[in-house]
This record gives C-alpha cells, structure tokens and sequence, in this order.
C-alpha cells in the first residue's frame, strides 16, 4: 500500500516521538523532547498561517502568553482544572484573535508584521505591568494537570519528565494531524490559493478576509495550547513566554525548518532548540551562532533545511 | 432573451487620466461578444471594473438584472460571473489539479472544523471537487499533467488552465481575456471550439483578444474601444468595414505588429 | 503647563531620537524594499564603539566619527553580505534575515565590548536650561538639533545632488534607473552606508542622556519603525514627523496616564494608524496591477 504523504508525516513524527528515547542518555532529555514538542506544536499553526496562507505575524507569542496565564490564573480564581483553564485559554486566544485579526489582515506584508507585532508587545505588556494579577516579570506558579497522578492510579507509573515528554508528543501528533486535514481540505485550498494570488482567489469565490481570519484564528488557538503545556510542564509562567523574541523564534523555527511543510517546520522546531542545548559550552558565543545560523539558511536554503536536504537526498537518488 | 451582463455608461479616471469613458453594452446568454482595441485603448481596465478588480467611477454593470457595479470578485463568483487574466494569475506552487479544484471553491467549501477533522463531510465535498476537475482538464486537454506543479507548464497550457479554472465554477458570464496569447495555430483552435462549445451550453461569454482572425470568427457582436471610449460596435462584417475601426487600428497598426 | 511643556520637551528630545532611526528605515527602505530590523544596533553600536574609543583615549568627537564610520561600514557590509545575496526572497525571509543579523550584532557587540552599561560625558555640560518654567539638557538640544541638521542634509542631498537623485531614481523604479545607467548596487550599498551613518550619530548623540549597553538596539529598532509606519513607510518627511510625534505621545503617556505604560502607546498608536489609514500620514496609496 502507498502511503498518502499526510499518513507519512504523521508515522514518521509519531516513531520519531516513540523511538528516541532509547538513545536518551539520562531523564534530562525527556525535559528537552517534550519543549521541542510544544514550540514544534505552535509552529504548526504558523505553518497554517504563514506556510499555507502567506501571512506574516510576529505577535504569536502573545496568544502564547494567553494559554499559558489562564492556566495559571483560571484554576485560582475561577476554580477551573487546568486542563478546562487551558481550553478556556485557546477560547480567549480564537476570540482575540477573531478581534484583532478582523482589522489587522487587510494589511499586507511588512505593514501586517508590524500590527502583528504591536499586538504581541501590548499583550506582553499587560502581563508584565498588571502585577495584581500576574504578579508580574517575577512571574507566577501554575497548578499541576494531575494526569500524571490519574494515570499513576491506573498502574502507567511515569517520571515526571517522561509524563510531558509523551503528553506533549501527543499533543503534536494531534496537531499535527490536524493541519495536515486542512491542507488538502477545501479551505486548506482556499488559504493556499490566496497565498498564491490574491486576485485570482477572490475570482473563484474565495472570500479572502473571511479565510486569512480562518488561518489567524486557527493558527493563534494552536500557539495558544503550545502556551499552556509550557505553563503546565514547568508548573511556572513568566511574561517572556509572550515577549518579542519568543514570536520572532516561532517564525524563525518554521521558516528556518520550511515553513511549507508540517514536518519541515517541526524539524526547524527541533533545531533551533537544541541549538542552545548544543551550544551551552559556547554560551558566550549562542547570540552570535543562532543570528549567523538564521541569516545563512535564509540566504541559501530558501525553502528551509528540511525540504533542501530532502531535495539533495532526491537529487543524489536520481 | 434579456442580456446577462450589462453595462451602462462605465468609466473610470487614474490620476486625472480617463482610462475608460462612458462604455455600454450588453451580452446574452449563449452570446459571444468581444472587446477589440489597440493596446492601451481600456479592455483589460473594462474587465477589471466588470468583475470587480476596479471600483468604477461612474457608471452600472448589472448581472441578469441585478445591480453589482463594484462588488467584490468573490460575491461575484457567487452570482455567476468568472474571468480569467491576461498576464495568468495561476496558483503556482499547487499542481495543475489542485488549480482546477479550486474553481470548485464555492462548491465544495463547507465547515472548517469539519476540514480541520478530516470527517466525511469534508472529504466527501473534496472528492467531488477533484472528480469534476480532473473531467475539466480532460476538456482543456490537460489530464496528463494534472499533478504537476503548474508553474512549470508552459505560457500556452496555463492559459488554457485558467480557462478551466474559471469553468469549474460554473458560471454565467465568463470574461476571457486574451485566452489564445502565447498559443500556436493548433491550440488556438483547440481554444476556439471550447469557447463556442461553453457559449452554446447557454453562457454568456466575454472576450478580449488579439487575434483578430479568432475574433472574427466565434464573435456574435464585437464592441471597439479606442482610448477608453467605444467607437464602433456591431457584427464582425459591419465592423470590419466601420472606418473609425479602420483609422484606429491603421494608426497603431505598427506598434503592436507582433500582437 | 509648565508641566505639560515639560513632557513637550522630553517628549522631543526622545522623538528626535525615534526619528533618526526612522529616518534610517526610510532610506533602506526605498532603496531595497527591505525593512531592516537591525536598525536599532546602529545606535547601539554608534554609542557602544564612541565609548569605548572614548575610553581608549581618542578625544571625544574623533571617538564619534570613528564610531560614525565604522557602523557605516558594517552598513555596508550588512548590505553586501546579507541583503543582496537575498535579493527577491519573501518578506518573512527578509524579516528573518534582518533580525539574524540584530541578533548577530548584539551577541558580537557583548563579546567586542561587554555586557554593561555605559555612559558618555555630555558635550556641553549638565547644567539643566530653564524654558518658561521647564528644564531641558543642553545634550538634548544637541540631539534635536542633530536629527533636523541629519534631515535637512538628506533633503538637499536627495533634491540638489546628482547622487542623491539616483538614489530616488532607483526608490520610484529599479529597472528604469538601471536602464538609465544608475548604478543600483552601488546606491543600494551607498544607502546601507548612509542608514548606519546615521543610525550610529543618533548613538552617540544620546548616549549622554539615556546611557547605553549591548542590548538597546531593539527596542529601538521597533520605535523608529513604527515611527515611520505612522508617517508612512517611505517617506522621509513622514519618518521625521513620526518619530517626532511618537516621541510626543509616549512623553505625554508617560506624564498623564501611566510611565508603565509608554511603550504601549506607540503600539496603540500604531494599530490605530494601520487600521484606520493603512499607509500611514503622508504615505502614498499604492494599486495593484492585475
């Protein structure tokens, strides 16, 4: 049986999830896995957005900020589950998104970058300047999911490493599966189209703002969830998981990685995390190596590393 | 029959510029009526108001009696009128299958969370999509480059991609503009018995082009534009003769021998 | 109201600031399409490499045209190394290659220099002048002062010199300019240079007031581009006007409604410019062609 390329990606993430932790040389890794897991998760929405609709945001971290302070806040002074608190988060995130998109999408490159970006600031502002609240930059303790518990109750004794390391391997895999449906979907289509001509989209029916407000939402609930599991495994939020430079790594992952692709975007996901992991001897010169890095697979790897080494591996096949 | 597109008194000025002044005219179902003029005289401007590109600036087009003078293209396609574009507006980086399901936006769009699911509904919607579009490229003779990646087919097949794309939405009215540019003696053809083809199913059909031979040949009514302003319309043999048309074209005649 | 003249008075001293840096944008901007993120580790580096120049014993104003010229060069060198290999890539790749390149300089600039804070003697002293019952430095004179004498030397360079025509020539039509024999590349790198040049005068010109460390640049950075965006991307007139009213605005928030929240008001300002009148104040509307 030939394998449909979605039903590729996904076998492929999910063996990569299963499979790797044989060669974890301590539980240390579990730690490192499970954070490329979630920014993987919240590239893939930007996957959605700017890979199959060809919008640019560089405010994503501030739905990032949303999902993981409601998970922080909504069980102290709501009494939600955490898990509740985060699904109430992607909500807050969407309907956000709904508002702000709705203004912000007619604008088109460099000017939708900078409106993107103005969004994200204000929400990382709110964090840091409403201490009642969030108590601010020192940031605040988030409440345990307890599934680690329930599932301990059930006889699946995990460490606490290798719990997130798995839940956040699922939840990539379901986000994952996710927006691999909508790519080859009748909107999937219509996002794709309006990435490729505006105009001749609109002549085929394709209601344009109606559709990039799709991808916005869409992909604003993914970095939303990919918040709250950073809230939920590190039981601690600070207002940097919404700052400037955490948005500028989301684009910088998929598009490093390809942004076209689901699986590109994840490996860049999975590069640029280690990067610093890698460079901690160097720790003097990381600034220096991840620019560098960033500005050469630009300059000559256009599509991104994952889909010009699969291009080499095709070429050399041939 | 009473004309499915009509247009009254049209224009539209670019920075104090009148690109088109006060154009008129009107197409019926199964009709076809081409736009002729030397370059620069306001066809693809005229097109761009017509389907809602361009905001006119004075003037009414209306589509089987409705008022739709600059409505959005995709509120448009709703009503039943397509185009296709001069210079190809293609979705280059889908394949040659995936251009021609998207004139099946309109039919096969539904829910996002049910595309997002993947759930039957969905799926079921994007099969009959593909279904129909695979038949559409057999018809524009395309099928077997169906899953290539459109932008490296040539000019010519392009052309002819866009002409299937706008027939997947089963339009109405279908504004062509130039759909034999850059094709050979034998595609052209190809092309000519298409759109009479598509016209005889009852469309009302739209054409701007050079190629005055296929002009003359497949038009039922040819409308003139010179600088943005209708000279002379009527059938090819009256117009042919019309010696406005003649001092027109004789004027420019040299500028655009290669067109 | 001498209150309110005081926040004026801050309110430009920092506008004057934004506007250089906006002023920077601009001239890149038109020259290459590129918006360039690492604008603001111009100023860094303008001020960075004046102090320590300074501290190395050049007297002052030698340490600041040394400073000058050597963030021109790494203007160039930005221009050469990273922009025109790109040219005709995407907008998120341009945005992404122009921020590798801040964050290359910024971790260069801790490793060159170091992680602390500095500071500049200020050139005429400190001694506050008195204005209608409001202070203000005699270096933030100095600063004003220097982003109008920046733009009125650009406006006779772009108006009266042949060069500078070439460089507008090549904004409104690359191909056009090439086809009448302007040399694109070189008024491309020739931008890069001029950008740098002023993004690093700005350095050293506030330094003095705001002190300066590896780490300014972005913030900066995004300042004078929404500068620039409330004036309308493109415009010289408009990037001057913008960073001067931001500048404003961010002083009167500060001053009337909450310090904490006077980054903020740029970005409402900002959001509020693109919703309502997307190509800023004085910026042109542009068509697409079908």
């Amino acid at each position: 049986m030939k394998l449909t390329p979605k039903q590729a990606t996904l076998l492929v993430l999910a063996a990569l999830i299963a499979l790797t932790p044989f060669f974890f040389p301590s539980g240390y890794y579990y730690r490192v896995g499970a954070l490329i897991f979630v920014n993987g998760l919240a590239v893939t929405g930007i996957v959605i957005l700017t890979g199959y609709a060809g919008q640019v945001s560089l405010g994503h971290a501030g739905f990032a900020g949303i999902g993981a302070y409601a998970c922080a806040l909504a069980p102290v002074h709501l009494g939600l589950h955490p898990a509740l608190a985060a699904v109430l988060g992607a909500i807050l995130s969407g309907c956000m998104a709904w508002l702000v998109g709705r203004p912000i999408l007619r604008l088109k490159g460099y000017y939708l970058a900078v409106a993107t970006l103005g969004f994200g600031i204000l929400v990382s502002m709110v964090l840091n300047n409403e201490r009642w609240l969030t108590r601010g930059p020192d940031g605040i303790d988030v409440p345990d999911l307890g599934l680690r518990g329930l599932l301990k109750g059930w006889g699946l004794d995990l460490s606490n490493g290798e719990f997130w390391y798995f839940f956040s391997g699922l939840c990539l895999l379901v986000g994952a599966w996710l927006a691999l449906n909508l790519y080859d979907s009748p909107t999937g289509r219509a996002l794709r189209a309006l990435h490729g001509s505006e105009i001749a989209a609109r002549v085929v029916g394709v209601d344009v703002a109606r559709a990039k407000l799709q991808a916005f939402v869409i992909s604003a609930v993914y970095a939303s969830f990919s918040g709250s599991l950073l809230a939920l495994q590190n039981k601690f939020v600070t207002p940097d998981v919404a700052g400037f430079m955490h948005s500028i790594e989301m684009v910088t992952m998929a598009v490093l990685g390809g942004v076209g692709s689901v699986l590109g975007a994840i490996f860049g996901a999975g590069i640029l995390t280690l990067l610093p992991q890698a460079l901690t001897v160097f720790a003097e010169y990381e600034q220096l190596l991840l620019g560098l890095v960033m500005m050469l697979v630009m300059i000559f790897l256009r599509e991104g590393l994952l889909p010009s080494i699969l291009r080499k591996i095709r070429g050399t096949g041939e | 029959m009473s004309a499915l597109l009509s247009i009254e008194g049209l224009g539209i000025t670019f920075g104090g510029l009148k690109a088109v002044h006060d154009v008129g005219f009107s197409v019926r179902e199964g009709e076809i009526v081409s736009v002729i003029g030397p370059n620069g005289a306001g066809k693809t401007t005229l097109f761009n108001m017509i389907s809602g590109v361009y905001q006119p600036g004075a003037g009414r087009v209306s589509l089987s009696g409705e008022d739709v003078t600059g409505m959005r293209p995709d509120l448009l396609a709703r009503r039943g009128l397509s185009r296709t574009f001069q210079n190809l507006q293609i979705f280059q980086s889908m394949t040659v299958l995936e251009n021609a399901i998207a004139g099946y936006h309109l039919r096969e769009s539904g829910s996002v969370l049910a595309d997002l699911l993947g759930l039957p509904a969905s799926r079921r919607r994007a099969l009959t999509a593909r279904e129909g579009a695979r038949a559409l490229l057999a018809r524009v003779g395309l099928d077997r480059a169906a899953e290539r990646e459109a932008g490296n087919l040539c000019y010519g097949a392009l052309k002819r991609l866009e002409i299937a794309r706008a027939l997947a939405l089963n339009p109405k009215v279908l504004l062509l503009d130039e759909p034999a540019a850059g094709c050979n003696a034998v595609e052209t053809e190809e092309i000519d018995h298409l759109i009479a083809e598509v016209a005889a199913s009852g469309v009302a059909i739209l054409l701007v082009e050079h190629d005055m031979k296929m002009v003359m040949r497949i038009s039922n009514h040819i409308v003139v534009l010179d600088h943005g302003e209708k000279i002379a319309e009527g059938d090819p043999a009256t117009v042919s003769r019309d010696p406005a048309v003649i001092a027109a074209y004789l004027g420019t005649e040299a500028d655009h021998a290669d067109g | 109201m001498s209150e309110l003249l005081q926040f004026l008075l801050s309110g430009v001293t920092v506008g004057a600031v934004y506007a250089l840096v906006a002023l920077g944008f601009t001239i890149i901007f038109n020259a290459s399409d590129v918006v360039n993120f690492a604008q603001g580790e111009f100023v860094m580096l303008g001020g960075m490499t004046t102090v320590f120049a300074h501290a190395a014993g050049l007297p002052l104003p030698l340490a600041a045209l040394v400073a000058i010229l050597a963030t021109a060069a790494i203007g160039v060198a930005l221009n050469k190394l990273a922009i025109e290999p790109a040219r005709g890539a995407p907008v998120v790749s341009l945005i992404i290659i122009t921020i590798g390149a801040s964050i290359f300089i910024r971790g260069a600039a801790q490793l060159v220099f170091d992680k602390q804070i500095h500071k500049l003697p200020a050139f005429s002293g400190d001694d506050p002048i008195v204005l209608l019952g409001a202070t203000i430095l005699p270096q933030s004179l100095w600063v004003i002062c220097g982003a109008l004498v920046v733009f009125a030397g650009l406006w006779f360079f772009f108006t009266r010199t042949l060069l500078g025509r070439a460089v507008l020539a090549t904004s409104n039509n690359r191909l056009a300019a090439q086809l009448v024999g302007i040399n694109t590349n070189f008024v491309m790198t020739l931008s890069f240079a001029l950008s740098a040049g002023i993004g690093a005068l700005a350095g050293v010109l506030v330094t003095p007031i705001t002190l300066t460390s590896y780490d300014v640049g972005l913030g900066l950075a995004l300042k004078g581009f929404a500068g620039a965006m409330l004036g309308g991307m493109g415009n010289p007139k408009g990037a001057l006007a913008g960073g001067f009213l931001l500048g404003l605005l961010e002083a009167l928030t500060a001053g009337y409604l909450s310090s904490q929240y006077k980054d903020a008001a740029a970005f409402v300002v900002i959001l509020a410019v693109l919703f309502f009148m997307p190509q800023g104040l004085f910026g042109r509307k542009s068509t697409d062609r079908v």
